[in-house]
C-alpha cells in the first residue's frame, strides 16, 4: 500500500519545479508547459484526497476531470495567443514582452 | 397687431442674415438689407401707432387700452413666478417705437454715406440690426425681466458698437469702459429685479393689490436699485464716465444709441415703474430728482469747455437726460394736474430731445466727415462750405436751447413748469441750466461754423458738403425738430392715463426764453468775433475753474485712483498674491507629490509577465504565513 503522504510529496515536488519553471524559462512554450505542471499537481491531489478520505464519495475525480477539461480550453487559448504573438514579434521570447504595462 | 411681433423678428432676421454671410455679401448689399429692413420696421411702427391711437380710449375708463399682442410664458420657475416674453404696447412704449425706428432709419441711411469704404462695413450694419432689435425689445418689454434681458442687449450692442474700430486703442479702451460701468450698475438693476420678484411673487410691470400689499416695505430699495441700473445706462453722475469716452464709435453709432435711444434707456424704464415709485416710494423718486439736477448741471459745466465737438454733444446728451430724470423725479402725485406734469413733459423732452440730438450727431458727423477731426481748432468757418450742415445744425442748436417755436421749447417748458411746482429752488436751478446748454451749444456752433477759420488747413484739402445720404437725414430730423412741437403731446401720454391739455405757462415760458436768449448773446459775443479775446482772458482769469472742468472735475481720475490705487493694489493684488500662491499653490504641491510617488513606484509595472508571476508568489506565500501565524 503506498502511503497518502507519498503522493502528496510527489505533487508538491510537481506544483515547485511548475512555480519555477514558470518564473524562470525564457520561452512562452516552456512557460505553458510548466503551467500545466502545476495545474497536473493540483489534479493529483484531488484525487488522491478523494481517495483516501473519501472513499464513498466522487466529487475530487469528477473535479479533477473539470480541471482537465478546462486545462486543455487554457492551453489552446494560449497557444492562439502565443501564435499570434509570434506573428507579431517573429519571436517568442518572454523578455520582449513588456508592452502588457501600457 | 399681431404684425407687431415682426417688428423685433425683422431686425434679428437682418442681424442673422448679415451677420452670416459677413463679407461674402457685397458692402452695399448688406447696408441696402439693413436699410431696408428697418424701414419696413419704421413704417410698421407708424403704422402700429396709427392703429393704436386711431383706435381711441377706452369710453369706460378714458385710457388709452394696455396690450398684449403677443406674451408666453418663456421660463417658469415654479408657483407663480415665471419669465414671459412677449410685446406690451401702451401710450409710452409705442411712442418709443416711433422714436427709435425714426433715428434708426435715418442712421441707417446716413451711414451709407459715412461708413462708404469702411472696413467692416457689413459687421457695422450687422450690429446696427442688433442693436435695433434688441431696443425695441426693450421698449416693448412685457416685464421687467424681458426688458433686463433685452437691456444687457442693448448693452452688447453699444460695447460692439463703440469698439467697431477695433484696432484703435482709444476705442478699445472706452468699449470696455462702457461695458464694465455699465455692468456694474446692471448689478444693482438685477439685485432690484430679484428682490422685486422674490416679495411681491411676479415680474410683471402692474402687480395686483395683495402683492404689492405684501411687499410694500421691500418695494423702495427695490426701485431704487433698478434706478442705479437706470442710471448706469442713462449716464447720471457718477456713473456717466464711460458715455463721453463711447464718442470713439463711428458717428452715427453716437447719434442713435448714445444720444436718442439706448442712454434714455434709464428714463423710459423710471417712466415704466413710475405708478410703482409714484405709490410706493415717492421719496426714492425725489432722490432721482436731485441726483439728475447734479448731473443736468455738472455735465453743462462741463459742455462749455470741451474742445472736441462730439464731447461737447456727449455731455449735453448727459445733461438732458437729466433734464428728463428730473422732470420725472419732481412728480408727486399721478394727476397731472397737481404735481404729476412730470411724466408727460419727461416722456415729450424724450421724444424730442432724440430727434435734435440725433440731429445734432448727424450733422457733427457731417462735419467730421468733411475736415477729417474732431477738434474745434480744425474747423471756423464752415458756413460757407456746408450751407445745409450749417442751417440744420442751426435748427438744432435753437431747438436744445429751447427758442420757440422749435421742439425743444416746448418740452423744456413743461419740465421747467413741473420743477417750479415742486420747488422754486429745483425751478431756478434747471433753468439756470437750460440758459448754460445755450451758451454751451452756440459756443459749439459759432466754433464750427463762424469765428477764426483754419485756413491753412482748409486750403489744404477744402470741406465739402456731405453726399445726399447724409443730407437727407438732417432735412429729414431738422423737419420733425421744427413742427414736433406742435404734437399736443399729453393727449397721447400723461401721468394717469388721461387726456392732459398742454397750456404753455408763459411766466414760466418768458423767463426760459429770456435766459436762453441771454446765454445765446453771450456766446454770440465771445465766439463769433474772429479774434477770442474775451473767452481766452475769461479761461485765463479762472484758469484753474477752467482746467478742472476741461479735465471734466477729474472724475475719471478719481476713479482711476480708486479703481487702481485702492482697489486694485489693497484688495484685487493680496486677493491675487493668495490665490496665486495659497489655492494654486496647495493644489501644485498635491500634483507635485503624486507626480514623484508615481515615479517612486512605476517601476514595479514593468510589463514582464514574469516578474508580475514572482510578486503574486510572494503575496501567496505571504498571505499564508499570516494565516499559518493567526
Amino acid at each position: 500500500m503506498i502511503r497518502m503522504e507519498y503522493y502528496l510529496i510527489v505533487s508538491t515536488i510537481m506544483m515547485f519545479v511548475g512555480i519555477y519553471g514558470f518564473l524562470t524559462r525564457r520561452n512562452l512554450l516552456a512557460m505553458l508547459i510548466s503551467v500545466e505542471l502545476i495545474l497536473n499537481s493540483v489534479d493529483i491531489n484531488f484525487v488522491v484526497f478523494n481517495r483516501f478520505l473519501f472513499p464513498e464519495q466522487l466529487e475530487g475525480f469528477f473535479f479533477s476531470l473539470f480541471a482537465i477539461g478546462i486545462s486543455a480550453a487554457e492551453t489552446a487559448v494560449a497557444i492562439a495567443i502565443i501564435i499570434n504573438i509570434y506573428r507579431n514579434m517573429r519571436n517568442i521570447q518572454v523578455k520582449n514582452l513588456d508592452k502588457m504595462k501600457w | 397687431m399681431e404684425h407687431t411681433i415682426l417688428i423685433l423678428l425683422l431686425p434679428f432676421l437682418s442681424f442673422i442674415l448679415i451677420g452670416l454671410l459677413g463679407t461674402r455679401l457685397k458692402p452695399t448689399a448688406a447696408g441696402a438689407i439693413g436699410t431696408v429692413v428697418t424701414a419696413i420696421v419704421a413704417v410698421l411702427s407708424y403704422w402700429t401707432a396709427f392703429a393704436y391711437f386711431g383706435a381711441g380710449r377706452d369710453a369706460g375708463t378714458g385710457l388709452f387700452p394696455t396690450l398684449m399682442p403677443w406674451n408666453a410664458v418663456w421660463l417658469p420657475f415654479g408657483g407663480d413666478l415665471h419669465i414671459d416674453m412677449g410685446i406690451l404696447l401702451d401710450p409710452i412704449s409705442v411712442m418709443m417705437l416711433i422714436v427709435i425706428s425714426t433715428v434708426s432709419l435715418m442712421v441707417h441711411i446716413y451711414s451709407f454715406g459715412y461708413m462708404k469704404g469702411e472696413r467692416g462695413f457689413q459687421r457695422y450694419y450687422a450690429f446696427l440690426s442688433l442693436f435695433t432689435m434688441s431696443m425695441l425689445g426693450l421698449v416693448v418689454a412685457t416685464n421687467i425681466f424681458q426688458m433686463y434681458v433685452f437691456w444687457e442687449l442693448v448693452g452688447v450692442s453699444s460695447y460692439l458698437l463703440i469698439g467697431f474700430y477695433y484696432t484703435k486703442k482709444e476705442a478699445i479702451a472706452a468699449s470696455k469702459k462702457a461695458f464694465i460701468v455699465t455692468r456694474f450698475a446692471d448689478l444693482g438693476f438685477l439685485i432690484g429685479i430679484l428682490i422685486y420678484g422674490f416679495y411681491t411673487g411676479t415680474f410683471s410691470f402692474t402687480p395686483d393689490a395683495p402683492a404689492l400689499g405684501a411687499a410694500k416695505a421691500m418695494l423702495p430699495l427695490a426701485l431704487g436699485l433698478m434706478f442705479v441700473g437706470g442710471a448706469g445706462k442713462s449716464a447720471m453722475f457718477p456713473l456717466h464716465i464711460w458715455l463721453p469716452d463711447a464718442m470713439e464709435g463711428p458717428t452715427p453709432v453716437s447719434a442713435l444709441i448714445h444720444a436718442a435711444t439706448m442712454v434714455v434707456a434709464g428714463v423710459y424704464l423710471v417712466a415704466r415703474m413710475f405708478p410703482l415709485f409714484i405709490g410706493f416710494a415717492p421719496e426714492v423718486l425725489h432722490v432721482t430728482a436731485y441726483v439728475g439736477a447734479f448731473t443736468a448741471l455738472y455735465a453743462a459745466i462741463v459742455a462749455c469747455v470741451q474742445s472736441d465737438i462730439k464731447r461737447v454733444l456727449a455731455f449735453s446728451t448727459i445733461s438732458q437726460i437729466g433734464f428728463m430724470i428730473v422732470a420725472l423725479g419732481v412728480c408727486t402725485s399721478a394727476d397731472p394736474h397737481q404735481g404729476g406734469l412730470g411724466y408727460m413733459a419727461s416722456m415729450f423732452h424724450l421724444f424730442t430731445h432724440a430727434m435734435f440730438k440725433a440731429l445734432l450727431f448727424l450733422g457733427a458727423g457731417c462735419i467730421i466727415h468733411a475736415v477729417h477731426s474732431n477738434e474745434m481748432s480744425a474747423m471756423g468757418g464752415l458756413r460757407k462750405y456746408m450751407p445745409l450742415t450749417h442751417v440744420t445744425f442751426l435748427v438744432a442748436c435753437l431747438a436744445i436751447a429751447g427758442i420757440w417755436p422749435l421742439s425743444g421749447f416746448f418740452s423744456k417748458d413743461e419740465i421747467l413748469a413741473a420743477c417750479f411746482s415742486f420747488s422754486p429752488v429745483m425751478g431756478w436751478v434747471m433753468t439756470f441750466i437750460a440758459g448754460l446748454t445755450a451758451f454751451y451749444m452756440f459756443r459749439l456752433y459759432f466754433n464750427i461754423f463762424w469765428g477764426n477759420e483754419n485756413k491753412e488747413l482748409h486750403a489744404e484739402h477744402r470741406p465739402h458738403e456731405a453726399p445726399l445720404t447724409m443730407t437727407v437725414p438732417l432735412v429729414f430730423l431738422a423737419a420733425v425738430t421744427l413742427f414736433a412741437g406742435w404734437i399736443p403731446f399729453g393727449e397721447f401720454i400723461s401721468s394717469d392715463g388721461q387726456a392732459y391739455h398742454i397750456h404753455i405757462d408763459w411766466k414760466v415760458a418768458t423767463i426760459s426764453l429770456c435766459v436762453a436768449a441771454a446765454g445765446i448773446a453771450l456766446a454770440t459775443w465771445m465766439y463769433m468775433r474772429e479774434d477770442r479775446k474775451v473767452a481766452d482772458g475769461l479761461a485765463a482769469r479762472f484758469s484753474g475753474l477752467h482746467k478742472a472742468a476741461y479735465h471734466r472735475f477729474y472724475i475719471d481720475e478719481i476713479y482711476q485712483f480708486i479703481t487702481h490705487r485702492i482697489i486694485f493694489a489693497c484688495i484685487s493684488a493680496p486677493v491675487a498674491w493668495f490665490d496665486r500662491h495659497v489655492v494654486d499653490g496647495f493644489f501644485n504641491m498635491l500634483a507635485s507629490v503624486t507626480q514623484k510617488v508615481s515615479w517612486g513606484i512605476r517601476n514595479m509595472q514593468s510589463g514582464y509577465v514574469q516578474r508580475y508571476g514572482i510578486w503574486f508568489l510572494g503575496g501567496a506565500l505571504g498571505l499564508t504565513v499570516i494565516l499559518l501565524l493567526i
